[in-house]
């Protein structure tokens, strides 16, 4: 696995011991499989989520109380090889509504042989968010489980 | 690199990072923040030191007046949490997709 930034993107690529279809179908079709329940904006506990295949669709997460948020629309869908939608949370974690204030998330597949795929990763515009890069860093304590994130970026000592 | 508890106590307080913003908006100075938000103008300098010190806020001076504005570094701050973020999530997507498939019933 590697990860790599730019100054406005950020890249991560991962080999997978899947064939193309497989990736693609788990990655979208599949993505409540393997998203970290902790990682929403709903305010209840998630049930599902769901990723409506065609552009202009919607990624949507639905919570157990029954409510629902799209924060992401499809912007490329091109089943086995490349899906596109927008990131459409601020960095107060609420749902962004002005595209122009949004980021794009783009994800290759590419077979590595028969049996294999390599899936890159880019995380673009992050610019686009502008003000409230440290809100963002803040709500990660609040919304988004710091001692998670903290673990996981490497990035404050264990409590 | 920005130590992150730093950062964290640096934004935790809501004016400090009421004058965050209002600096992502347009620099400025000591003065034109303590006019504008509820705070005295000792009060704004305590706080523009705290947010400087911790890698959030650039000054130059103009003059007699220090303009403050926000660090274009911090945007690393946005990066870095993506990075992590992305790095983890595929490692996920990759353990889920390299299990069998479910049958079909």
């Amino acid at each position: 696995m590697t990860a790599q930034t730019t100054a406005t993107s950020v890249t991560t690529a991962v080999d997978v011991d899947a064939p193309i279809e497989r990736a693609f179908h788990v990655f979208t079709a599949e993505i409540g499989s393997w998203w970290d329940v902790d990682k929403h904006i709903l305010g209840a506990e998630l049930a599902d989520m769901e990723f409506q295949p065609w552009v202009g669709g919607n990624i949507i997460d639905r919570g157990v109380d029954g409510s629902e948020c799209r924060w992401a629309r499809v912007i490329a869908y091109e089943p086995p090889t490349r899906v596109c939608f927008s990131w459409d949370i601020n960095p107060r974690w609420q749902l962004q509504v002005d595209p122009q204030n949004t980021s794009e998330v783009e994800i290759t597949f590419a077979a590595i042989g028969s049996g294999r795929t390599h899936v890159t990763l880019t995380h673009r515009h992050l610019d686009r968010h502008g003000d409230g890069w440290e809100a963002m860093r803040d709500a990660v304590g609040s919304g988004w489980n710091l001692a998670r994130f903290a673990e996981v970026a490497g990035l404050a000592d264990p409590p | 690199m920005t130590n992150a508890t730093v950062l964290l106590e640096a934004i935790g307080e809501p004016t400090r990072r009421a004058i965050f913003e209002r600096l992502a908006v347009h620099p400025g100075a000591v003065g034109e923040l303590a006019d504008e938000l509820p705070v005295t103008r000792s009060a704004v300098s305590q706080h523009l030191k705290i947010l400087k010190s911790a890698g959030l806020l650039t000054d130059r001076a103009i003059g007699t007046r220090r303009i403050y504005s926000v660090d274009p570094a911090a945007l690393a701050v946005i990066r870095e949490y993506f990075d992590s973020f992305w790095t983890a999530s595929l490692a996920a997507f990759r353990a889920t997709a390299e299990q069998p498939a479910p049958e079909k019933s």
